[in-house]
């Protein structure tokens, strides 16, 4: 695979830290971008002896939209050129108290939503002038219906997934692709507080169904693949149903 | 966060716990908040209930599996202690480097190999795990890291390889990999009819070869008493291939009590004894099959069934008094009608560990394994005579059952372990083995 130049952001949450960890293995250049400068530390250390060829790290909040052009600057120096952008940075938010309160909502609105168009935006940009690379954004199931336990990180995560597809139209014929991953509950320190059920998944699963679909051909994938299957039903259930269910 | 699977290998004794999972190893010095008493859990391969703590709370360190740092030239690793020695092998194999020991499972922690100080098939060569341990990091409940190493904060560090995590938290360690030609081993497997003949084949290739063991068939008695095969290899040269052992099978359910019975357990000694037609036979095979064979069967401790199973592990010395003790074993052991699937026979080399605590000592040891239930406690505390009575010790790390009396009596210096131990750190097995005689 030679040197696959990729730059991730939230490369501290558990999902990232695994698909880095198999993109190191394949001798990749990696970009790093999450908050914790001591986590990053740690995480470039083991990318690096895992076998990464260069692994660059940068701390930033990435709520402040004003710096996303600095850092994309700064990983495209340092890189040489961005052939990969992997979006992996959000949060849970916590729905009961959405529900009642809406800085809440825009809270939860800002870093899963605002935040990634703004980097997509900025990314899409010069992707599509370099006539060349791979946007991959990790949404999740949960964007494919609203529900009572999670609508509105869904709802965050769905005006991505809407805004993804245009995306994709727009950027096709400039050789650009726009990849969305859709896991389903994976066991990271973001569920943490959940009890764990047969629904949950490993991060390591999660991370190599992500590899695979960067050098595959579909463009909206699953993780694992048998949640397009439980969605498929969970979408086409009429609302009488839907509605009576507690999901 | 309820805590029901983190259960030992031997799934007895059950043990409830509160669970804390720790991400980040500079996060880790929050601990001392935790409600105690608290014990660091890995992947909980040990058997007995060192790695439990009923009503405490375990530190679940998964999470921790960073690599940090490595020396192509000197082979010196340093690395979290929740990485598994199997991801360290997947990535340091293909390297050109090997773990200078491993045990019968590659699925333990860094932290929990040096916790028990383990020890393998070349225990005669290298000595036990904790010899390789150049440098590790404790975090104590009082917020406190503290660099060990054997120059620097020794006592502690002597007190931390095979304390049994009681120490505080194991972060951090450094370790020494060894340079290999390649990934296969050339094996020789030899028959051997008895106890006499396995201490003959032993003491020869402890000289020529890097590993040795054998299995033992316990099934059988009188002068067939202590048959079975002796393996033993060496790195095979560079460019020698085997084939790669084929995919994990995982036992996805409790097998009932009924497929272990004395009958099947007695069958199956003996056409293992007769595995292979040639007496001697020379084979190249892949170091997965080698040294994990087991490790094929994915949680193979369902095979034993809801009742869990129970190891056994001891050593008794040397000598001409070591083989009529092994023989008395073995021989109360076929007598109670009682059988062991795997018996296994090593004889320990004279490489002493820097662990306070460390099981391995001069001698023959010989682990079992049984389905748990009445009689086999009977018949394990009958043993635990037989040993206590010749000088030997018992394994902590595979124990679920040795009466404290027992315990105090092949591990003298636990009370400078209780004293070095971390105030909040506990577990059921500590609990258990030193409570008043």
């Amino acid at each position: 695979m030679g040197a696959e130049k990729t730059l991730i952001f939230g490369a501290t949450s558990a999902i990232a830290q695994q698909t880095a960890r198999l993109l190191a293995a394949r001798g990749a250049e990696l970009f790093l971008v999450g908050r914790s400068a001591d986590k990053l530390g740690a995480i470039a250390a083991d990318l690096k002896v895992r076998g990464a060829a260069q692994v660059f790290a940068r701390t930033a909040d990435l709520d402040r939209a004003s710096e996303h052009d600095a850092i994309l600057d700064e990983a495209a120096r340092r890189l040489g050129r961005i052939e990969r952008v992997l979006i992996a940075h959000g949060v849970l938010g916590e729905q009961s108290a959405a529900e009642r309160d809406f800085t809440q909502v825009e809270r939860i609105f800002h870093t899963n939503c605002a935040s990634t168009l703004s980097l997509l935006t900025r990314v899409a940009q010069r992707m599509s002038e370099q006539g060349s690379g791979t946007i991959a954004v990790i949404t999740s199931v949960a964007a494919d219906r609203g529900r009572p336990s999670n609508y509105v990180y869904g709802a965050s995560k769905a005006a991505v997934s809407v805004f993804l597809q245009g995306l994709r139209a727009r950027l096709h014929r400039r050789g650009v692709r726009v990849l969305e991953l859709k896991p389903g509950p994976v066991d990271t320190p973001m569920t943490a507080h959940m009890e764990k059920s047969w629904a949950f998944s490993r991060p390591e699963v999660i991370a190599a169904g992500i590899v695979r679909a960067f050098d595959g051909r579909r463009d909206v994938v699953y993780l694992p693949w048998f949640w397009r299957w439980i969605m498929w039903g969970i979408r086409a259930m009429p609302d009488r149903i839907f509605n009576r269910l507690t999901l | 966060m309820r805590g029901e699977q983190y259960q030992s290998w031997g799934r007895f004794p059950r043990a409830r716990h509160r669970v804390c999972r720790l991400w980040w190893r500079h996060e880790a010095r929050e601990i001392g908040r935790l409600e105690g008493p608290l014990l660091a859990y890995g992947r909980g391969r040990s058997y007995g209930d060192v790695c439990l703590n009923d009503g405490g709370t375990v530190l679940d360190t998964r999470g921790l599996d960073r690599l940090a740092c490595f020396d192509a030239g000197s082979g010196r690793l340093r690395c979290e202690a929740g990485v598994t020695l199997e991801e360290l092998l997947r990535i340091f194999v293909p390297r050109g480097w090997f773990l200078p020991v491993v045990p019968g499972t590659k699925f333990v922690t860094l932290g929990g190999a040096i916790a028990n100080d383990i020890h393998g098939k070349n225990h005669h060569r290298a000595g036990t795990f904790g010899c390789h341990v150049v440098q590790l990091e404790l975090v104590r409940s009082s917020g406190e890291r503290i660099v060990c190493t054997p120059e620097r904060n020794a006592e502690l560090f002597r007190a931390t390889i095979g304390g049994l995590g009681l120490t505080g938290l194991i972060t951090w360690a450094e370790i020494q990999l060894k340079p290999i030609p390649s990934r296969a081993i050339a094996v020789e497997t030899i028959r051997f009819a008895n106890l006499d003949e396995f201490f003959e084949i032993s003491a020869q290739s402890d000289r020529e070869f890097e590993y040795t063991v054998a299995w033992v068939d316990c099934a059988a008695r009188g002068s067939s008493l202590g048959r079975g095969l002796f393996m033993r290899g060496n790195h095979a040269d560079a460019g020698q291939r085997a084939p790669r052992q084929s995919r994990a099978i995982p036992i996805v359910f409790d097998f009932p009590q009924l497929v272990l019975n004395r009958w099947s357990m007695k069958l199956f000694n003996a056409l293992y004894y007769r595995k292979q037609w040639p007496e001697r036979k020379s084979t190249v095979v892949d170091f997965d099959s080698f040294f994990f064979p087991l490790d094929r069967l994915l949680d193979w401790n369902r095979i034993y069934g809801r009742r869990g199973l129970l190891q056994y592990q001891c050593v008794v010395p040397h000598g001409h008094d070591g083989r009529a003790v092994l023989r008395q074993l073995l021989e109360t052991i076929s007598a109670a009608g009682l059988f062991s699937f795997l018996a296994v026979l090593k004889v320990f080399g004279n490489l002493s560990s820097p662990g306070l605590m460390s099981f391995p000592r001069p001698g023959v040891t010989l682990a079992l394994d049984f389905p748990a239930g009445p009689g086999v406690m009977a018949l394990l505390a009958r043993l635990d005579r037989v040993v206590a009575a010749a000088g030997g010790a018992v394994y902590p790390a595979k124990d679920a059952r040795m009466a404290a009396a027992d315990f105090q009596h092949f591990y003298p210096q636990w009370e400078r372990l209780d004293a070095l131990r971390d105030p909040k750190f506990s577990s059921s097995f500590w609990r258990r083995v030193t409570a008043p005689i």
